[in-house]
């Protein structure tokens, strides 16, 4: 049991734990707060898989952004909790057997293929100019289009959100 | 028995997959029970994040290039203009119709 392990296990426990929180809570504050915990819980599995610049970009983007937009959702949208504590799941049982069923195929899939693994671990100083480089090469088209779809969706949102009402 | 102490002591690339599997079924079932279109967003959320697990995880375990972390950015990129769009229409719908239980939205205008 070296410190990789234990922190490995330490994460998956809290990663595993909070989603199970953010699934099953009937009060939508407390899950979005435990979404929180989920959410760094990934960006230290990404640091654990020697993915740096991707977890700090979850940090920043995940939890310093989408989570607190959902936050916003929560709290402009939330007048009547009382209701939504009675009310929180519908359709329980039929989504056990579906979500159970994924989740037995993926799981056999996974136990049961044989992964080509890499030998040894390549060791890299630092993620980020690598993949800054691949961006502007390799995958300079989506990185492009990525760029339009982002100025679209927040100028659209910003629209939608915005609009006036005419009564 | 003396194997499954060796598995368990040896995360790897089995691990994480099981456990972004285990993710994604938590994810699947929030969107399919939840009434509240935010809790459905975060399932959604939950189902992305999965997905972004495993595009690392064969990364750094299977292939070793670079080509999943570059993905993953792409996805994290993608759920933030998910995010901001899906929320502006949240937001819309609870002015028209003072709601945002999905099963009582079956109109596109009121």
């Amino acid at each position: 049991m070296d410190l990789y392990t234990i922190s490995f296990y330490m994460f998956a426990v809290l990663l595993l734990g909070s989603a199970i929180v953010v699934v099953f809570s009937r009060n939508i504050v407390r899950a979005a707060f435990a979404l929180m915990i989920t959410l760094l819980s990934i960006a230290a599995f990404y640091v654990l898989m020697m993915a740096d610049f991707v977890g700090i970009v979850q940090l920043l983007l995940y939890v310093g952004g989408i989570l607190v937009l959902i936050l916003f959702g929560v709290m402009l949208t939330n007048r009547q909790i009382s209701v939504d504590i009675r009310e929180g799941a519908i359709q329980t049982i039929p989504a056990v057997i579906v979500t159970s069923t994924i989740g037995g195929i993926l799981a056999g899939a996974i136990w049961s293929t044989a992964w080509p693994m890499r030998e040894a671990a390549r060791s890299v100083a630092a993620t980020a100019p690598v993949i800054g480089e691949m961006f502007l090469t390799t995958y300079l088209l989506p990185f492009e289009v990525a760029s339009v779809l982002l100025l679209v969706a927040l100028v659209g949102a910003a629209l939608i959100a915005r609009r006036e009402r005419k009564s | 028995m003396n194997d499954i102490l060796v598995w368990f002591q040896n995360p790897g690339l089995t691990h994480v997959l099981l456990i972004s599997a285990a993710l994604f079924m938590l994810g699947t079932y929030a969107i399919l029970t939840r009434r509240n279109a935010i809790m459905v967003l975060m399932g959604i959320e939950l189902v992305l994040n999965a997905a972004g697990l495993n595009f690392v995880a064969f990364g750094r375990y299977a292939v070793g290039t670079f080509d999943g972390q570059v993905i993953t950015l792409f996805i994290i990129v993608l759920a933030a203009a998910e995010a901001a769009i899906a929320l502006a229409i949240v937001l819309n719908i609870y002015q028209n119709f003072h709601t945002v239980n999905v099963d009582e939205i079956n109109r596109l205008k009121d």
